[in-house]
Parts: structure tokens; sequence; C-alpha cells
């Protein structure tokens, strides 16, 4: 057991010494991942309670998911709520991008003391508890008329993601040389111009993936859709979200997998895109 | 002639500056404009509605009712309760697994992120319902722990306080590793060096040297996580069944099925001035880009 008695810390312990931190460290690590994919295998399962491990193996909450177009409860259309969840989503970053990407190129070119003004104010979408904005959202569109509607779900969603894209969009040009701009338009391009030939190329990969991120919070978001959608907008967190609450319906478990294949692909192509961007 | 020519080019070039800045504040307006309309108004109305009572008229109606309603008092001690233990819970797990993965080398340390960016990324409802799964009476923690002796029969983990802090735990936990993390990797590790080399023993060098270092660090996720915890909803709402009740949920609950908009509205300020407070003591002590929210 000689390895034991290597050096691990600047300060001579022996790994023997910390045997405890790493074994403590693995079982939390352990505790961190587990409780995330166990519903990938329990998805699987024949049975209806959710047992672990699963005894048969099915494909039935699968087809529950896909195939359930008119349930009893009336509101477990899991596909429509999927394909309304999608639509938001991919809306959002059409809404979320653009308007943080040009908000974050007028932050960091103003003057700090107005940066430091409109920051706070920026971000607050962030610093706000969710339900605030949610019951705040719903009397707006109350008046309206934007209850229940794609429109207004997209506008809220934006409003969740907008910080994020402003957030990521500013640390890239943090490390972009503006002058490069300039010198495009002491040759005569506008600036529009010389920011679409110039600029944007230089912060793609951020961009694609501050769109990746809106995606994301937007799919993801139950507590504004829980209060602004509804009728036939409801998304899939929102009707997983309510049949949640009622009893643990073993379908979820398939929709969870599917929604952790889709955010896992989105996390693995942010770290490729981060990875190219350096 | 030239002194002339040239206060005439500064005051063109102090108006193209000018123009410049007009331009580049021009830009920020799309999202000021949304922000402005759809949360700043709405939230100042929110506020305005927290002061009028039933009859219509100014008053602090709402305000009283929650000093003296036993049910309010309840909740606030609840959400207290609650998010001052997952916030403790988180710094007991937390700060062991962030010193572990700042001691390794980068490319292990990489390698746990993704440990702790696979909760970070999972959606938190899919979380929630796998620990529902999880510590149901017939669910995998209780037939792991009577196989092993454990506990002599099943307990209820689920629709009660303690489901609702595990599963609080296990959300909250990536928000507290993240900032401390980066604290930790950029602690210069000759201070530790320099104190065991004039005699510190191990642990007196890490309680002297490395652990006040990693203050900021900790002192920012702890504050992440319990302003994350104040206005937390969907882990509460299924976990806790209706027996855990905390700020956000009420708020809910009051426009959901009382339409009370009055009472919800001041819950929320109330919330709101508390959250605010605590961020602001945070932005005195950490930059305010570390709060990203999921939840």
């Amino acid at each position: 057991m000689g390895f034991l008695d290597q050096n691990v810390s600047e300060t001579q312990i022996k790994l023997r010494g910390r045997l405890w931190l790493y074994i403590l460290s693995a079982i939390i690590l352990f505790l961190l991942i587990v409780p995330s994919l166990v519903v990938i295998p329990m998805s699987f399962s024949s049975s209806q309670y959710l047992e672990f491990p699963p005894k048969d193996w099915s494909f039935r909450w699968y087809e529950n998911y896909f195939f359930s177009w008119k349930v009893e409860n009336g509101f477990n259309d899991w596909m429509a709520a999927t394909r309304t969840s999608l639509l938001v989503a991919v809306l959002t970053i059409f809404v979320a991008t653009p308007i943080g990407t040009v908000a974050a190129y007028g932050l960091i070119n103003s003057t700090s003391r107005l940066r430091a003004i409109l920051f706070p104010i920026m971000i607050s979408p962030m610093m706000v508890p969710i339900i605030l904005i949610a019951i705040g959202l719903f009397y707006f569109y109350v008046q309206f008329k934007m209850v229940n509607s794609i429109v207004g779900l997209v506008l809220g969603h934006s409003l969740v993601a907008m910080p994020l894209v402003l957030i990521i969009v500013m640390s890239a040009l943090k490390n972009y040389d503006m002058n490069q701009e300039k010198v495009a338009r002491s040759l005569g391009a506008s600036r529009p111009r010389a920011f679409i030939e110039i600029t944007l190329p230089q912060i793609k990969f951020s961009l694609i993936s501050a769109s990746l991120i809106s995606f994301l919070t937007s799919f993801d978001e139950i507590i504004i859709s829980l209060f602004v959608a509804g009728g036939d907008n409801s998304t899939i967190t929102r009707s997983m979200f309510l049949a949640l609450r009622d009893q643990i319906d073993p379908t979820i478990a398939a929709i969870s997998t599917v929604l952790i294949i889709i955010s896992s692909g989105l996390l693995i192509m942010t770290q490729l895109l981060g990875r190219k961007a350096q | 002639m030239v002194g002339i020519e040239q206060n005439f080019n500064q005051a063109e070039l102090a108006q193209l500056a000018r123009r410049e800045h007009y331009t580049f504040f021009g830009l920020t307006l799309p999202y000021l404009v949304l922000v402005g309309a759809m949360i700043i108004v709405p939230i100042g109305w929110l506020f305005l509605l927290s002061f009028i009572g039933r009859d219509g008229s100014f008053s602090f109606e709402n305000y009283e009712r929650m000093i003296n309603s036993k049910a309010y008092i309840r909740i606030f001690l609840t959400t207290f309760k609650i998010s001052i233990l997952t916030t403790l819970f988180c710094a007991l797990l937390g700060y062991p697994l962030a010193y572990f993965m700042s001691q390794i080398p980068r490319k292990w340390a990489n390698i746990c992120m993704i440990g702790v960016l696979i909760p970070f990324w999972t959606s938190l409802l899919v979380r929630t319902y796998a620990w529902l799964v999880l510590l149901q009476k017939k669910g995998l923690v209780n037939t792991v722990a009577v196989d092993l002796g454990l506990l002599s029969e099943p307990i209820k983990f689920v629709h009660n306080t303690s489901g609702t802090l595990i599963g609080m735990v296990h959300i909250m936990l990536p928000f507290l590793i993240l900032p401390l993390y980066a604290n930790m990797r950029a602690i210069d590790p000759h201070c530790v060096k320099a104190a065991s080399s004039l005699g510190a023993t191990p642990v007196r060098a890490f309680w002297t040297v490395f652990f006040p270092l990693s203050m900021p660090g900790l002192i920012a996720g702890l504050l992440i996580v319990f302003v994350l915890c104040l206005g937390f909803y969907v882990t509460p709402a299924v976990l806790g069944g209706g027996k855990v009740i905390m700020a956000a949920m009420k708020i809910s609950s009051n426009i959901e099925l009382y339409f009370s908009w009055g009472a919800a509205s001041a819950l929320g300020v109330v919330l709101l001035v508390v959250t605010m407070l605590i961020l602001f003591i945070a932005s005195k002590l950490v930059s305010l880009d570390q709060f990203g929210q999921r939840s």
C-alpha cells in the first residue's frame, strides 16, 4: 500500500491522512449525480409503482407520453404541452438573444457611471424572487388580454433569459478590442456594418451559447408558466408540476428522461463551443 | 486662428462623443423598456396594492393581518427555518467537496466539476420528481436502509419537512460549490506552504490561513443559497405535500385560490425587501453577476 504514503498537499499530508476527505467527497459527488439520473432506469420499468431496480422492462410510459392525446384528467395532453414548450423556447431565443446582445454592446461602450446605474436594473429579473415576477406578469397580462397566450409566455421567459445573455455577451465583449471596429469605420464602414462584419464573427460562439441557455431557461421554467400559461397553451413543465401534486405518474419518469437528454445535449454543446471559443 | 480652429474641433468632438453616448444608451433601450414595463411597473403596482384594504381605501390592514395572524407568523418561521437549515447543510456538504476539488490537479477537478454541473443543468422539476420517487415509503432509500438494518421499518420521508430539506439541499448545493470552488482555486498554495514551513501543523495551517482566505467564496455561496431558498416554490410544494408552506407558496395560493391580491402583495413586498437587503449586503462583498437564478 505504498501509494497511501505519497504527498497529496502542500503541507506534506500523506494520502493516508487525507483518505477521509477523498471518501467523503466521493459520497457527496455520488449524492449529487445519482438522484439526477435515477429516473432514467425507472422510466423503463413496466410496473405502475416506481421500483428500483425495475423487475421488468418496457416502453409503456414512453408510449403513454408520445401517444396519449387525451387522458381522462383532461390536461394530460403531454405532446401538445411539449410542442408548446419547444415553440416558446425557440421563440425565446429570438427575443432574448438579440435584445440582450445589443444591450450588452451598448452597456460595455457606455460610461462607467451609466453602467453602474443600468446594470443592476438590467439583471433585476435574476434578483427579484421569481414568484413576484410571475404574479406581476399575470396582472400585466390580464390588462392586455395576454393570459394563456404564446406571446405572453415568450416575453415572460425572455425576461428571465435576458440577464443571462447580457452577462455572457458582456464577458465576451470585455475581452474584445473595440478598436477593430474603429478601424473598420475609419475605412468607411457604418457602425452597424462594422458591428456585423467585424465584431459579430468574433463573438459568435458566445452568442450561440447565450442562445442555448435562453432555450434551456425557457424550457425549464415553471413558475411564470404556472401563472400565465393555461388552456391550450400549457407548457410541459407546468403540466408535470400539476400532475406531480396529485399522484406519482410513471409517465413523468419517461418525460424526465427526455428532458435530461435535451438538457445534457445542450450542456455538452455549450461546453464544446466554450472550448472552441478559447 | 489656430486657436479658434482647435476650439471648434473640440466642440465638434464633444458633440460627437455625446452622440456616441446616446447611441449606446439607445441600444440598451429595448431591454430597459421590457424590464421596466414587465417587472418594475407591475411590482410597483403590487407595492401600491399592498396598502389597499378590503374596502378599497388606503390602509395597513394587509400588513397588520400578517403581524397578527398566527398562520402568517408560522409561514415566516417555516420559510426562515427551511432556508437556514438548507444553507447550513449546503455549507457542511459543499465546503469539503469544494476543498477537495481545489486540492487535486485541475484535470481531475474538471471531471468532478461535471458531477456538480449535471444536477445544475438537470431540470429542477426532474430532480424534485426523482427525490419524490426515491424517498417514498417503498422507495429506494427506504429499501436500502431497511436491507442494511439502518431502519427497522420504512419511514415516510416525503410530504414533510425532512423530504423538503433533502430535495432543497440537493438542488442548492451547486450554487454554493461554484463560487466557493472558484475562490479556493484562486488561493495561492504558497500561503499554506509558508505557514507549514514556519511550523504550523496541517490542521492549524488550514484554519489560520486557508479557511479565512476562502471566506469570500463561502459567504457569497451562503448568501446566494439563502436568497434562492427564501423565494423557493416548486420543491417545497411537491416534497412538502402541503405540510410545508413557505412564503412563495402562500403568495401563490392567495392569488390562485382566494384572489386576494392585497394579502399576496403585502407578503410579496416583505419577501422582496428581505431579498434585496441580503443581495445588497452580498453586492458589497462579491461581484453581482454570480447570482444565477435557476429556481
